[in-house]
């Protein structure tokens, strides 16, 4: 496990570098995340090593917003003027994202099915 | 005799370090998973939500301020950085999966970004609000340190985005269910592929307790739109100004 979390640990600080050296507006994470994909794609053998820390983690995921989330209790006056502004832009806004991700991506799913069927009947 | 001036100075002793913030960062997050699940898993009883009310509730009932508390609460929040990249584990175990659907994928999370990017900054112009208001709310989307910085450089405000991204996570988490009931999405790639664009990583923990395929799909979409938008809102927000 203490192998585990270095390896991960080591991964976030190399993206961090190369966040950091090449001026990306891509945090550090995101990018250490990309470089460990890269890793256990040509290493398999190290996925298996580093996944019961892994999901033991991404399990709790929930409790590592908990932090942030009582920011809300500070930086809550700051839009206290706009509050029916905001509270509407954020309602309509999320549930249009996860509506037009889920109708999209499922008619291009199922067209890209179509295609496959078609080229195998074609065959 | 009262016991309460008592209680007062331990807590106030105890709240000096950062003991007290991290103890009470875990302990509401337990009360909270047990809800969650005395509720069987209701996304009404979201964790994140439940357990920041209790943090929230004993911070105010005792005055204590946000920055003692996160002395000690720092330490849960530094594990989102090795956390995200654990990610990387989950996408690597669908990859066969994912990256059959990769055109679909990138499709749906285009269209899906942007009509998120565009209806919040439209909506919220609508209202009247402010162009700092406006920047501060383009990134929402997409994961807290990904979000505030995009907030910074086009002239929002970060600590504001910030908890616009945790809102809207929470929000996406909690009502995620419903809307892909009346749209009829069945397929679990599709359903946390879409929690994943629109409300980042606390959809993505939703999706995991559901099915680690979901959240596989989910932590996919969250680091996709994660980078579209970190490259896409410096652009078309200057655009989006000029419009309103």
């Amino acid at each position: 496990m203490l192998r585990s979390l270095a390896t991960l640990l080591v991964f976030q600080c190399l993206g961090e570098s190369v966040s950091y050296v090449f001026a990306l507006p891509v945090p550090g994470p995101v990018i250490g995340m990309l470089l460990l994909f890269a890793f256990v794609m040509m290493r398999p053998p190290a996925a298996d090593a580093l996944e019961p820390t892994a999901l033991e983690l991404l399990r709790h995921l929930s409790l590592l917003f908990v932090p942030a989330g009582v920011g809300i209790m500070v930086s809550a006056q700051a839009v206290r003027g706009e509050a029916l502004a905001v509270i509407t832009s954020l309602v309509v806004s999320t549930v249009l994202g996860i509506a037009v991700t889920a109708l999209v991506t499922r008619a291009l799913l199922r067209r890209q099915r179509r295609r496959l069927v078609a080229a195998e009947g074609d065959a | 005799m009262n016991p309460l001036p008592k209680l007062d100075t331990i807590w106030v002793y105890l709240a000096a370090s950062p003991l007290l913030g991290l103890t009470l960062t875990l302990v509401a997050y337990l009360i909270a998973i047990n809800v969650y699940t005395r509720f069987r898993f209701n996304p009404l009883a979201n964790p994140v939500l439940i357990a920041v009310a209790i943090v929230v509730a004993a911070l105010k009932l005792t005055g204590t301020p946000y920055r003692t508390y996160f002395e000690g609460a720092q330490f849960v929040h530094f594990l989102l950085g090795p956390a995200t990249v654990a990610l990387a584990l989950p996408l690597y175990r669908q990859w066969s999966k994912l990256k059959r659907a990769a055109l679909p994928l990138v499709g749906g999370l285009v269209a899906g970004s942007l009509a998120a990017i565009m209806s919040a900054v439209g909506i919220a112009a609508l209202f009247g609000a402010s162009r700092q208001t406006l920047a501060s709310l383009a990134p929402k989307s997409v994961t807290t340190p990904i979000a505030m910085a995009v907030a910074e450089k086009i002239g929002g405000i970060p600590s504001l985005t910030a908890v616009l991204v945790i809102t809207t996570g929470v929000f996406g988490a909690v009502t995620a269910r419903w809307i892909l009931r009346v749209l009829r999405i069945e397929e679990l790639e599709v359903r946390g592929f879409a929690i994943g664009v629109a409300s980042h990583g606390i959809g993505t923990a939703r999706a995991f307790q559901v099915s680690e395929e979901m959240g596989a799909f989910a932590g996919l979409g969250m680091g996709l739109n994660g980078v579209f938008t970190a490259f896409v809102v410096p652009v078309l927000l200057p655009v989006l100004l000029r419009w309103v």
